[in-house]
């Protein structure tokens, strides 16, 4: 290893089982890599920045991840994934936007832009449907409601809380599907690899117990994974689908700083996810 | 990078917390007895703080 300043860098607050794996993977490379960690990152608007000139974005925190890769762009800094697309992936209706105006399939959608109007959307969808949070993440506060009292009273809810973006609310049509959702890694335009997430509840996130299973590749599978992360412009990505009754696959959200342990897991030595990441940063830090 | 074996204390409830599997800085360890979260703060020396709290935006 050099003892100059690594060109790459991963930043990272909260070091999980996917840091580490793609710490010890750059290693594994002998490529030298620096650990910065957000919590003491400042940047100056637009001068520019000694240290890695290519940085591997794992912040755990959505907005923190969000604009250190946007202050580090600002700088000269090559992040990955870049601040654009951390803006589209972390902001479910932009996600949404951006599938659609790609023409791949997603589920039907409206933002209403106050409880009220909402409560109006969710009667044109007609019940189950879905009410998300447009920034969240492992499933908390994604709401499925089954009638309009129940609708009504959530809508409530969201109106009496303080934050202005509460009371925008995205309403999706409820896809009817099988106990599980699909969870496909992207990373430098190829699907690494695919789960089925299995749950009980009817939140089929990791983070919630849902359990991984294999999932195959298909063509269908593969271009539709790979076509959503090109879509929102990420160099990796967790691309979420869901399978109808009929087969048919939609594209349900794109992650930016994708969780990949329930997915190696069940690929064993099949697949290195971490390894498929490592191999991107340094390919981007040479270009 | 191997690290030599050693123990650290919660500070939470005092029990040993082993230093095992290659530990990194800001890696979450959870201690053995009460649970707690701890986060790795230095490697050399081994030093352990309390890990943040989970926050709203956290995750993927």
């Amino acid at each position: 290893m050099s003892s100059a300043t690594p060109r790459l860098g991963v930043l990272a607050s909260r070091v999980r089982f996917e840091e580490k794996s793609i710490l010890a993977a750059l290693e594994r490379r002998g490529v030298a890599c620096e650990q910065i960690d957000p919590r003491a990152l400042s940047v100056r608007a637009g001068s520019p920045r000694t240290g890695p000139r290519t940085v591997l974005n794992r912040e755990v925190g959505h907005y923190r991840a969000l604009y250190a890769a946007s202050a580090l762009e600002s700088a000269g800094v090559k992040v990955l994934n870049s601040a654009a697309a951390a803006a589209v992936c972390g902001d479910k209706w932009q996600t949404t936007t951006a599938l659609v105006a790609a023409g791949l399939p997603t589920p039907e959608t409206v933002l209403a832009l106050t409880p009220e109007a909402a409560l109006e959307a969710l009667e044109g969808f007609g019940y189950p449907a879905v009410i998300k949070p447009l920034v969240g993440s492992w499933g908390r506060l994604v709401t499925r409601v089954t009638g309009p009292e129940m609708a009504a009273a959530v809508l409530e809810h969201l109106a009496a809380l303080p934050s202005p973006q509460s009371h925008v609310v995205y309403v999706q049509r409820e896809v009817a599907k099988a106990d599980r959702d699909i969870r496909a890694l992207v990373v430098d335009g190829r699907v690494v690899g695919a789960t089925y997430r299995r749950s009980d509840q009817w939140r089929t996130n990791v983070a919630r117990g849902a359990v991984s299973e294999r999932c195959p590749l298909d063509p269908e599978l593969t271009r539709l994974a790979v076509a959503a992360a090109r879509t929102v412009g990420a160099h990796i990505a967790g691309v979420d689908l869901l399978q109808d009754p009929d087969g048919r696959l939609t594209v349900l959200e794109v992650n930016d700083r994708v969780e990949f342990r329930g997915l190696q897991q069940c690929h064993g030595t099949d697949i290195d996810a971490a390894d498929a990441m490592a191999a991107l940063l340094i390919k981007e830090g040479q270009a | 990078m191997s690290q030599t074996l050693t123990a650290t204390e919660c500070l939470e409830c005092a029990a040993e917390v082993p230093w095992e599997n290659d530990p990194r800085v800001g890696e979450i360890i959870e201690c053995p007895e009460c649970a707690i979260e701890l986060e790795v703060e230095s490697v050399e020396p081994p030093r352990l703080v309390l890990a943040p709290e989970v926050e709203e935006d956290w995750g993927e």
